[in-house]
């Protein structure tokens, strides 16, 4: 399955990932040849076969609705690369 | 020539489901507290972390489900919806794609030409809401930098999306508060527009009038109030026939509503939607229902609405319009209920227009919420009973209705405290107006003349002296006796 | 403490501890003295928390001295953890850059299992990028290397927690396996390595790969430590949707080893072109032995095996590229500096923190969700799933447990399969489709191949987990293998 250079950078953007310009033409061929062998599975019949999401299947897995300790704030926001007034800050949202 | 237009609506609510903790994690879910002090690993994306679900947010959406006349299947599922943003801090929401927990449900409108119509409800979702951002500046395009707070990151939310039937904004309000006060009396949120536990989007578009396809909808976000999915449906609505009176096509786009401009933007067009990349939520197991856990769900339903307002009309005879304005808030109507168990089926209307005309009167003067009527059901039917005997008048009644207020204590008590006791002694009436009508020479005069408001003066003069306690009809049937009797036309 | 203490098993180390013959801290010192002439050779740790290991050591010592009587099942025991399970204020990094200096304020839950068992945590261990890699090859932080041959890869992803064990580091380690991530570094490192049932272990705690497929287990350098370390690891987890709330059996070892009376297939498709000769030759004799403990070995079929290492390469990256979406420079880890908004911010902080073989799964699993192409890929890997799961449901309605190889090739060189990512996925055949099941698998030492270590790999059913580890006990008891030791030659 051959990708085109203009698809790659179409699912770089979707996941954000900022590519190099040698860097597309990379993944670009090697994304391809993953691609090609992971066709093979079009060869198999599965017209009646349900897809299976969960190898051992549970149900209703729930929980109580009584609080507990949060995380102390200080610590959490020690992690954080940049923050201000109890919160994480961030640069400029270009897009809405 | 103008095409006859059709407005076509449909709206996705947003309701935060009031849950004491996220619906991932035990986080405390709770609107106000200091920025990123309800987090923890779960809602904050921390690597590592899993989501749980909360046994309560799920018994809430089926209830709120179940409240809407939809069908709860018997199997429902989660699904991850990957987008990147900020406040969303695994940058994918956990939702419900093909299997949502409810399906097919409705609200039924009244429109003020009386027609009635069913919207239909498509689904209802249980879902994540994001964290919130704080822009500096306000406003998300013009900021240079954002902060963000994950308090209300996990906070369960239910989505309610409607079919698109309306065809006029004040459907689409009509829809809004009747869905309003339903999720309300389920228990389930507080619904406060004004707080964001409520969200809307409108998705509009026009058509020419009879046509069978849909025209192309643009979707209206930030409408933050009631008036706001007003003024936002008229603007829409005049610019998408512009457009398309002007022979162009309208855009499929998501707008932003701005209501100060009172005009709305372009946020998204349709080659930026975004691309979601569905799929099962592998963290979490599938929820499968039997009949039985449904049916207990649908046991703890409260009664709704429509069906109180039946039952008042139908038993008390109360107009739609009065039953509506007491089952605006369960508090109300439980209230009311109650009263009438206290003072009788056959007061029922006078409790109506104490509630109604006195009670609501002064929460609205004093602002105050459902759950601070002023004046207990006990309260009221107890002077209900003593205007019923006849121990007050009704001039009275106002006095005592106050003081309950003001005391918190009860009408005997104040009746009695404050000797508030109607005079009914004919006897002693008689006395009194016979005294006043002789120390009036001059108003004597006026009644004689045939001047009618002379009788109403002396009454108005016997409430004086009686200081209001004077039962008004006897106390005019004594002054006439009274003229009568000093001016000799026995 | 003799010069030896390091050598000695879990078990052993356990009861002598118990016994008072040992103490913690003579236990410790041993382990990271180890530790500290060994790695510059290997590259197994990334970080060593000595200190607080030598604190925690002779808090335990404390303990047993004071009148203790509550032994645990690894007090004493130092083990060691892969870097992709959180430890509380200890530098996790999942072998990657993104994560940069990034401390957890909290455990894992099998890390809080680890020390309420009274064992002594070491260090973490590297690996490959967030748990994707067959060889070792791709951490940020550098290779780890074969201690049977320096110049060879140890495997992947648990590169660092197989080696450390192999090479006598530490008794004891955990490592993570999505697609054979712990089976097939313990097959080439020449020790006992074990995937449990898909639930048995919690999650929670370990930085998610493929949701699905992953699982915590055992790395140690005989069956019946592996067991010890997987009774004390398994176990209920409300903090898991996926856990199946199942308390492992004690096992028992003891007794005169035999298989009488069970009933093992070998399915064909893992015996096919590809594999090593030398390794087939291991595991034919390894088969011949099970059958003279007394089991029925019969051949058997698993037809869709050769199409669930494309399922397995459609699943795993769409349910990484999600997991990974939270590394985005906001909340914590590196982010990109001089960036001029959220969207050069994101981009920037992704490209410089993650490696290329993270880019290249994100980006295969972001296309295989993508509008257009979901049906064909992730949705039809799925189904292949089920049909994989059916051939394992067939194939146990006849046999308690299956035996195939580990890996059908032993260790290769540093460096020979990175310029292709194909050829490298390809290792994982053997592995990958009991990921896809969820069913346990546990690969023990089973010989040498041109002088390096072969792996036979047992698969049983959901749940059977104790028993797999019975069999292989039954068979380590017959054989020499898991006695051999690295004399980490070679390289350098």
């Amino acid at each position: 399955m051959a990708l085109t250079r203009s698809q790659v950078e179409h699912v770089a953007r979707l996941a954000r990932l900022a590519l190099t310009e040698a860097e597309k033409e990379t993944y670009t061929e090697q994304l391809s040849r993953i691609l090609d062998h992971v066709e093979s599975m079009n060869r198999l019949d599965t017209s009646n076969v349900p897809p299976t999401y969960q190898a051992v299947a549970l149900q209703n897995v729930l929980r109580g609705d009584e609080p507990h300790q949060s995380l102390d704030r200080e610590k959490l926001l020690s992690q954080a690369p940049d923050h201000e007034a109890g919160c994480f800050k961030v640069p400029k949202i270009t897009e809405g | 020539m103008t095409t006859k237009w059709e407005t076509v609506i449909g709206l996705e609510v947003h309701v935060e489901l009031s849950t004491h903790t996220k619906v991932w994690c035990s986080c405390k879910n709770e609107f106000g507290a200091e920025p990123n002090t309800n987090v923890c690993p779960v809602c904050a994306a921390l690597p590592g972390a899993l989501p749980v679900l909360n046994a309560e947010a799920l018994a809430y959406t089926v209830k709120t489900g179940l409240a809407l006349g939809c069908e709860i299947p018997h199997y429902a599922k989660f699904d991850r919806k990957n987008y990147f943003y900020p406040d969303s801090p695994t940058n994918y929401q956990i939702s419900q794609l093909d299997l949502p927990l409810c399906r097919n449900g409705h609200v039924e409108i009244t429109t003020a030409d009386g027609n009635t119509k069913q919207v239909r409800i498509g689904r209802i979702q249980l879902e994540t809401d994001a964290g919130k951002l704080l822009h500096a500046g306000d406003d998300v395009a013009e900021a240079h930098s954002s902060l963000v707070d994950f308090n209300r990151a996990g906070v369960p939310l239910i989505e309610i999306v409607s079919e698109p039937d309306m065809r006029s904004a004040e459907e689409a309000l009509l829809y809004l508060t009747k869905l309003r006060a339903i999720v309300k009396y389920c228990g389930v949120s507080d619904v406060k527009m004004e707080e964001g536990s409520m969200r809307c989007d409108v998705n509009i578009s026009i058509r020419p009038a009879g046509a069978e396809k849909y025209g192309t909808r643009a979707e209206l976000k930030n409408v933050n109030s009631f008036s706001a999915v007003a003024r936002g449906i008229e603007y829409e609505v005049r610019r998408q026939i512009a457009i398309l009176e002007a022979g162009g096509t309208v855009d499929q786009e998501t707008r932003s509503w701005r209501d100060a401009k009172g005009i709305s933007v372009t946020l998204r067009s349709k080659e930026e939607a975004e691309d979601y990349r569905y799929f099962p939520e592998p963290d979490l197991p599938p929820i499968v229902l039997t009949d039985e856990e449904i049916d207990r769900v649908r046991q703890s339903l409260p009664e709704l609405p429509d069906s109180i307002i039946h039952r008042l009309m139908n038993e008390y005879g109360l107009s739609a319009y009065d039953a509506s304005i007491i089952v605006a808030e369960k508090e109300l109507a439980e209230w009311f209920d109650r009263a009438v168990a206290l003072a009788g089926a056959a007061n029922a209307k006078t409790v109506a227009n104490w509630q109604i005309n006195e009670v609501n009167r002064v929460m609205n003067l004093k602002g105050l919420g459902p759950d601070q009527i002023p004046v207990s059901p006990e309260q009221v039917a107890g002077m209900l009973k003593l205007l019923e005997k006849g121990t007050i008048s009704g001039k009275i009644a106002k006095t005592v209705f106050e003081k309950m207020i003001e005391s918190g204590k009860d009408a005997e008590t104040i009746v009695k405290e404050e000797g508030l006791t109607q005079v009914a002694d004919e006897g002693e009436l008689l006395k009194i107006a016979l005294e006043i009508v002789s120390a009036n020479p001059k108003v004597v005069e006026d009644w004689k003349s045939g001047k009618a408001t002379a009788a109403q003066w002396f009454v108005g003069q016997m409430m004086k002296a009686t200081r209001g306690r004077a039962n008004p009809q006897l106390a005019m049937k004594l002054v006439t006796e009274a003229l009568e009797k000093f001016t000799g036309q026995a | 403490m003799s010069a030896s203490t390091y050598k000695l098993s879990a078990t052993r180390l356990n009861r002598l501890f118990a016994a008072g013959e040992l103490s913690a801290v003579e236990i410790t010192e041993s382990v990271l003295q180890r530790i500290e002439k060994v790695e510059p050779r290997v590259g197994a740790f990334l970080t060593v928390t000595a200190e607080r290991a030598l604190e925690r050591a002779r808090k335990l010592d404390g303990r047993r001295k004071g009148g203790d009587t509550e032994i645990g099942l690894l007090a004493g025991v130092p083990v060691a953890v892969k870097d992709n399970m959180c430890t509380e204020e200890v530098r996790t990094t999942c072998g990657s850059k993104i994560l940069g200096g990034y401390v957890p304020p909290y455990d894992a839950t099998v890390v809080e299992r680890l020390r309420g068992s009274g064992a002594i945590i070491v260090g973490k261990t590297n690996m490959d990028e967030f748990a994707m890699g067959s060889s070792g090859e791709n951490s940020a932080y550098g290779p780890v290397r074969n201690p049977w041959d320096l110049n060879r890869v140890p495997g992947g992803s648990s590169s660092g927690s197989a080696a450390a064990v192999a090479a006598e580091e530490v008794p004891l380690s955990l490592g993570s396996d999505t697609g054979g991530s712990i089976r097939q570094p313990a097959a080439l490192c020449g020790i006992v390595g074990m995937k449990p049932t898909y639930g048995y272990v919690s999650r929670y705690g370990l930085v998610a790969f493929a949701s699905s497929l992953d699982q915590i287990g055992p790395f140690a350098r005989d069956v019946e430590d592996c067991a010890r370390l997987f009774e004390v690891i398994a176990g209920p987890d409300r903090r898991d949707s996926t856990n199946a709330n199942r308390t492992p059996h004690t096992i028992k070892f003891g007794g005169e080893p035999s298989l009488k009376g069970v009933k093992l297939g070998v399915p064909k498709e893992y015996f096919a072109a590809g594999i090593d000769p030398e390794v087939k030759a291991r595991l034919e004799e390894a088969i011949s032995q099970l059958q003279a403990l007394g089991a029925e070995v019969d051949e058997c079929s698993l037809p869709h095996t050769e199409h669930a290492l494309a399922a397995y390469y459609i699943i795993a990256p769409a349910e990484a590229s999600a997991n990974l979406a939270r590394f985005d420079g906001v909340k914590y880890g590196h982010r990109a500096e001089n960036a001029a908004g959220m969207l050069e911010m994101y981009g920037k902080t992704r490209a410089e923190g993650f490696g290329p073989e993270v880019k290249r799964r994100i980006m295969i699993g972001t296309y295989a969700l993508s509008s257009g192409y979901y049906d064909a890929y992730y949705k039809k890997a799925q189904q292949v799933r089920t049909l994989v799961m059916r051939d394992f449901e067939a194939a146990f309605s006849k046999f308690d447990a299956l035996v195939t190889p580990t890996s059908p090739i032993p260790a290769w060189g540093l460096g020979e399969k990175t310029d292709d990512p194909l050829t490298m996925y390809l290792a994982d055949v053997c592995t990958i489709p009991v990921n896809l099941a969820g069913v346990p698998g546990i690969s023990v030492p089973c010989g040498f191949a041109g002088g390096l270590p072969v792996g036979m790999q047992l698969i049983g059913k959901h749940f059977d987990d104790h028993k797999l580890l019975q069999y292989a006990w039954a068979y380590e008891k017959v054989t020499t293998h898991t006695q051999a030791r690295p004399s980490l030659e070679g390289g350098l």
